[in-house]
């Protein structure tokens, strides 16, 4: 490392360096959303040193490259509506801080971290970096008593796959003498499979499985969903889930290639298991952010695919799903913050009862983004579900994309349960007042706005997914 | 000879830590063979100094405590990790300085914020 080199990784210290000014800036400024405003520049700024990033430093501990800069991409879009879908949304939950910025920022750089990761050691920096932040964000709320659960659950969880995770390095440390992931792919080729190898495989499976929640690793997924602030909920199902999708691919689609054919069973189980759980575990919530919980695991489920079918095709669906999902998805958690009031929940399926006739554009939307969700044409839900089957099939795995199918079709029932109370019921009590405020609306807007554009003119996102894979 | 290497070196640690494991527990077993057995009231009383125990052993701590706790770590640790860089400071030079001044400033951040939040005011 000489300071010639030290343009691949300023996109990280950029953002490192903003990170500490929004969270001193905090103690001075009193306005908080003028601190969400920051954020938001600062992930500019740092979106600014990306395209010169292109490197690899550290012995190739660190890397930036086209796969990497990808998922930086999602991360920063989500960083940024994360931030608009918020300012109103903690005032009404009466916790405006400061550090909530700053928190999802740090939050951001340890997602950075781990898709820039060559080495195992810098990966679970990065991993640790976010989990840490997203604990204190799940427990936002402080003066609210399931925020606190949640919080406490989830680092509960979080600390334990950690352990594992760190086990299975130790393990693969052990028996190849090295944590990075390039060395490890060349060491492998040369070895056999043997039973303790296997097992270092299984318990990285397990601790990035309970990290992307993957069934039966998801347990912790519904309670803290709901229980974390609604914009946070946004966040972590969008940008951490993508950050452990990131390192997912790396490990095991370099890393660990050599015994792919001992890891892809087991990650088709999960993957079956996964969507099982979440399409069916779903229909039975009548909480509608507990319903987005169960789905995100589904959609987990989906994702999961890309890696399956490996490959430039695989991986680059995957990443398209993942981009998409995050658009559809925050959408969605967006008009549960804009149903969300001073006095009123607005989480339960009752209080969509009516929508269409009472708040016809708001309606409108939540349709826009369950149909994306179900995956129906011209939505983007369509496109991200079409390019992962078509990789499956591509691979080899036409049963693989056909069970795909059956359970998307199962989720139909629960996504579009919401479109039937919301235009085929008649409205109940004393109409909803939405809560929305121009920060929120244009958050709303880029999400529909994108969910409608890549789903009727995807080829640009498709065919950077595949440029930056290939 | 591979595998069969025994760590003689570390035979006296092993000794030491034997031989003060048996002085403990023999002074122990030794005692409860000589001594008296006669207790009353006040003898089996909590020992509090001399003067009469009041209240509950378990007291609730004031948060503040845990707050002061996690600070003096982060600063104790930003110590210890201070001893092995000066130690290999001549080697590495003025790259080490730099580093760490960005450590230390990392910190300092911290620690504005804390005096800022009035983390170190009791009141």
């Amino acid at each position: 490392m000489n300071f010639t080199d030290i343009h691949t990784l300023m996109p990280e210290i950029v953002m490192a360096v903003l990170a500490l000014a929004v969270l001193l800036s905090e103690l001075v400024i009193r306005r908080k959303e003028t601190v969400g405003l920051l954020a938001i520049v600062s992930v500019a700024v740092t979106a600014y040193f990306i395209p010169t990033s292109f490197g690899t430093v550290f012995n190739g501990m660190f890397i930036s490259d086209g796969y990497s800069v990808f998922f930086k991409f999602i991360f920063f879009t989500c960083l940024i509506l994360t931030v608009l879908i918020s300012s109103r949304y903690l005032e009404i939950e009466r916790s405006s801080h400061g550090e909530y910025y700053a928190l999802l920022m740090f939050a951001t750089l340890g997602m950075m971290l781990m898709a820039s990761a060559g080495d195992l050691i810098v990966l679970y920096l990065g991993l640790e970096l976010m989990a840490l932040s997203l604990y204190v964000l799940t427990g936002f709320i402080r003066h609210e008593y399931r925020s606190n659960e949640a919080s406490l659950k989830y680092f509960l969880l979080g600390a334990f796959s950690s352990a594992i995770l760190l086990y299975g390095i130790m393990m693969i440390y052990a028996q190849t003498g090295t944590t990075d992931i390039n060395t490890i792919s060349s060491v492998l080729t040369e070895k056999k499979a043997t039973v303790s190898l296997l097992l270092s495989v299984i318990f990285l499976l397990v601790a990035f499985s309970f990290k992307i929640a993957l069934a039966p690793f998801h347990m912790w997924t519904p309670d803290v969903y709901e229980g974390a602030p609604t914009s946070i909920t946004a966040f972590m199902s969008v940008g951490p889930k993508a950050a452990g999708f990131a390192v997912l691919g790396r490990v095991f689609l370099v890393g660990l290639y050599p015994l792919q054919i001992n890891w892809i069973p087991l990650l088709i189980g999960l993957s079956i298991l996964t969507m099982a759980v979440g399409n069916i575990l779903a229909i039975q919530q009548r909480s509608v952010k507990r319903m987005l919980a169960y789905s995100s695991i589904a959609h987990a489920g989906y994702a999961v695919i890309g890696i399956i079918a490996g490959g430039n095709e695989g991986v680059s669906a995957m990443m398209n799903y993942l981009l998409i999902y995050m658009f559809m998805n925050i959408g969605a958690f967006s008009i549960l913050i804009l149903m969300r009031s001073e006095d009123f929940l607005g989480e339960s399926l009752d209080d969509f009862k009516g929508l269409a006739k009472t708040h016809p554009l708001t309606a409108g939307l939540m349709l826009l983004f369950m149909f994306s969700l179900t995956g129906i044409p011209p939505t983007a839900g369509f496109i991200g579900k079409f390019y992962l089957f078509k990789a499956a099939v591509g691979a080899g795995y036409t049963w693989l994309a056909i069970v795909t199918v059956i359970f998307s079709a199962i989720s139909a029932y629960f996504y579009l349960r919401v479109v039937i109370y919301m235009y085929m019921h008649e409205p109940e009590g004393e109409a909803v007042s939405l809560s929305g405020s121009p920060s929120l609306g244009l958050a709303l807007l880029i999400s529909a706005l994108l969910v409608l554009f890549i789903g009727i003119y995807p080829s640009p996102f498709i065919s950077f997914a595949r440029i930056v894979t290939g | 000879m591979p595998g069969r290497y025994l760590p003689t070196e570390y035979l006296p640690v092993a000794i030491f830590i034997a031989i003060s494991i048996a002085f403990g527990l023999g002074a122990l077993i030794m005692g409860s063979m000589v001594r008296l057995r006669r207790p009353y009231r006040e003898k089996l009383m909590p020992y509090e100094s001399g003067i009469d125990p009041v209240g509950e052993p378990r007291v609730r701590f004031s948060i503040r405590f845990y707050i002061i706790a996690m600070l003096f770590v982060v600063f104790d640790v930003e110590a210890i990790f201070m001893y092995p860089w000066a130690i290999v400071f001549d080697k590495i030079g003025l790259f080490a300085l730099i580093e760490m001044i960005i450590f230390i400033v990392i910190l300092l951040v911290g620690y504005v914020y804390a005096l800022k939040k009035e983390a170190f005011r009791w009141e």
